[in-house]
């Protein structure tokens, strides 16, 4: 990586490299984040998200590689990358027998914010986590959405310049969820630079650039669009026919197709490469007897493209998975 | 750098305030072993139940059983007319001591024959029996003594000269010979070393188990930083510890305070700090606060054992005395018994500061260097 780079980007590593023993959990990672903007890390669990935002923060030393957060060196410099980023994880980290405020004046401490402005920005943060009347709660009496703004509030009361958010939406109700986005949106037109990892996909859509880690790897990497455009090797098909049993069966056993899922009355095909035309797979359909109704290319979403880079054999228990999460997150 | 550091120990001691219980318990702690040493443990044995068969009933017989009575370690409350009696009231617990005189007791010290008398001991608790076979012996010297000498003046008509030798042994710092005094002021260290472990051991492995160190570590605290914020609040509650234990033991129980206050709260300080670089040592092996407390159980059994809190140290065998005085508590209740007993003064407890202070610097640096590691 040259001067520039590591100037003009938030993050910046190369061959960025952590193992536990035998154990290769962040292989050779190389990232760009370009300031101000919103990254989402994407990857199933224990795929090497969190162990990547720690080495960033300077909670783990990397085994390998190298990486520059803010222009400063992880490995040389973490003490003056400290202090300018804010680092939330999903446990929230608050100390449940300190009420509200005193967490807040807590982190404001351990920041060095300067005792002049210092009520100002409490008051701030009680205001923004929707705390005002609440300020002497212990925050073990707070529900998990509060407790999840509180905490935010405690991660960004020095106002860093980049924040890194671990899973920060994990066991949270969806309506807190979607005004933790809203919150996350407002501090990115403050220009704050925003590092988040989610296994939640619907979240991906929020985030104006997206890498994808698996199995330790980085397997795409771009803006939301590029992405959408460029990530997946092969194409979506949408279709909906009668009966959809017989269909999925049949679509199942076509050359070239990757993955057949149903999403209510619409079968979702992705197929392996872009040789499979939806004039063929109509086609195949009605020579088998079958009503269709209609047939269709259509943009990938952010599941396809996710599960596109996870091994054949774990598709379908993942596709599972985000479905319950997507259950979940109505 | 100041913001975060007062910070912190502002945050350390609203946290040790909100817990209540654990508050209670370690400024309690000394006082509950003060009541129980002061007043439901008595380790000297005086007045223990005597059962009598006296089959001389006669003036000199009562002399003798007088000269038992006047000792203040026998209480003749039992006057029975058998052997079997005795055997009995022994048995059921009821007397601890049993005396038998002859019949013909009178009559043979007449006739300057050897009057037997039996003294039967309950040896199952050898502090009573201990006491008892001592007292019995000296009574019977000083008895057979007077009746020697009374005999010589008789027969001869000439006073005797005094016994020969006169030894006379003093107890020092301790002349009652009272074992509470011995006791508690080694227990009150004991008590101290273990709430301080405990409790910054909890408070560290607390920290890293609610996951809250994470946020520590990410910020800009330093790791001094972050030790000094958990040693400071708990050398304060040592203290508070310590004052209210002296306080009590001073006006409830008359324990002297014969040397330097200022330099016994001096001297702790080095201890304090010990102990409390030992706690964070063990929070950093510790994967949970129940692991935390097993090990620290490791540190406790060979302090309480082999420091002297119970058993001097020149009665062990030479490799247990060579571990004795690697546990810092060892030095402590000899400083502790030094001035609080003897009065004695720096000039001769500058040794143990000084190996309290190389323990506790090498303790501290240990755990900050470990901490470092467990980051990583």
């Amino acid at each position: 990586m040259t001067e520039v780079d590591v100037a003009a980007y938030a993050v910046i590593t190369e061959g960025l490299t952590k193992r536990f023993g035998e154990i290769v959990a962040v292989d050779h990672v190389d990232l760009k984040i370009r300031r101000g903007e919103i990254y989402g890390f994407l990857g199933p669990n224990g795929a090497g998200k969190s162990t990547t935002i720690r080495m960033l923060c300077g909670l783990l030393d990397p085994t390998e590689g190298s990486g520059h957060v803010l222009g400063c060196d992880i490995a040389s410099e973490p003490e003056r990358i400290k202090e300018r980023i804010g680092y939330m994880s999903q446990r929230f980290s608050l100390y449940e027998d300190l009420t509200v405020r005193e967490n807040l004046e807590f982190y404001a401490s351990l920041y060095s914010v300067p005792s002049g402005i210092k009520r100002a920005r409490i008051e701030q943060m009680v205001r923004m986590a929707d705390l005002t009347g609440r300020e002497r709660t212990l925050a073990a009496h707070l529900s998990g959405g509060w407790k999840q703004r509180l905490a935010l509030g405690c991660s960004i009361i020095h106002k860093p310049e980049l924040l890194f958010l671990d899973e920060p939406t994990a066991g949270v109700d969806p309506v807190s969820r979607r005004n933790f986005w809203d919150l996350i949106y407002r501090l990115s037109e403050e220009g704050i630079t925003i590092v988040a990892t989610t296994h939640y996909m619907d979240e991906a859509e929020h985030c104006n650039s997206l890498g994808f880690i698996y199995q330790g790897r980085i397997t795409a990497q771009g803006s939301r669009e590029e992405i959408k455009a460029n990530a997946l090797k092969g194409q979506v098909i949408e279709i909906e026919c009668h009966p959809m049993r017989e269909a999925t069966i049949l679509l199942e056993t076509l050359p070239g197709v990757a993955e057949v899922v149903r999403f209510g009355n619409t079968i979702h095909l992705v197929t392996e490469d872009r040789s499979l035309a939806p004039a063929d797979v109509e086609a195949r359909l009605i020579g088998e007897g079958l009503k269709v109704d209609r047939v269709e290319t259509a943009i990938p979403s952010i599941e396809d493209i996710f599960v596109s880079f996870v091994g054949l054999a774990d598709r379908r228990s993942l596709r599972a998975q985000l479905k319950r999460m997507r259950q979940e997150s109505i | 750098m100041k913001s975060r550091l007062l910070g912190m120990i502002r945050k350390e001691f609203i946290q040790m305030w909100r817990d209540r219980l654990t508050l209670g318990m370690m400024l309690s702690m000394p006082m509950m072993i003060l009541v129980i040493i002061g007043w439901a443990i008595n380790t000297d044995v005086k007045h223990m139940g005597t059962a009598v068969f006296d089959q001389s009933r006669t003036p000199e017989s009562r002399d003798l059983l007088n000269a038992f009575t006047n000792s203040q370690y026998f209480n003749l409350d039992n006057y029975v007319d058998s052997y079997d009696a005795i055997t009995r009231l022994i048995d059921g617990g009821k007397a601890k001591v049993g005396i038998v005189l002859p019949p013909d007791y009178a009559r043979a010290l007449k006739q300057q024959r050897v009057a037997q008398i039996q003294v039967i001991v309950d040896a199952s608790d050898p502090m009573v029996a201990t006491s008892a076979i001592n007292a019995a012996s000296a009574i019977g010297q000083v008895g057979s003594l007077r009746i020697a000498s009374e005999m010589l003046q008789r027969s001869t008509g000439r006073v005797p000269p005094p016994t020969p030798l006169d030894v006379r042994v003093r107890a020092w710092y301790n002349p009652d010979l009272v074992s509470a005094i011995f006791i508690i002021p080694g227990l009150l260290s004991f008590i101290l070393m273990q709430t301080t472990i405990t409790i910054i051991a909890m408070v560290v492995v607390r920290e890293r188990e609610r996951g809250t160190l994470e946020a520590l570590i990410v910020s800009p605290l330093r790791r001094w930083e972050l030790m000094i914020a958990k040693i400071v609040p708990n050398v304060v509650l040592a203290y508070a510890q310590m004052t209210l234990a002296l306080v009590f033991g001073v006006w409830v129980f008359d324990i002297p305070v014969r040397g330097s206050v200022v330099l016994l709260y001096f001297l702790s300080l080095f201890f304090i700090m010990g102990t409390l670089g030992l706690g964070i040592l063990l929070s950093t092996i510790a994967r949970s606060q129940q692991q935390a407390m097993q090990l620290a159980y490791f540190i406790f059994v060979p302090s309480v054992y082999l420091s002297g809190v119970l058993f001097p140290i020149e009665g062990m065998p030479p490799l247990a005395q060579t571990v004795a005085y690697v546990i810092p508590l060892t030095y402590y209740v000899e400083i502790i018994r030094g001035i609080m007993l003897k009065g004695i003064g720096i000039s001769y407890l500058w040794t143990h500061l000084l190996v309290l202070a190389v323990i506790g610097v090498v303790l501290i640096a240990a755990s900050i260097l470990r901490f470092h590691k467990k980051l990583g």
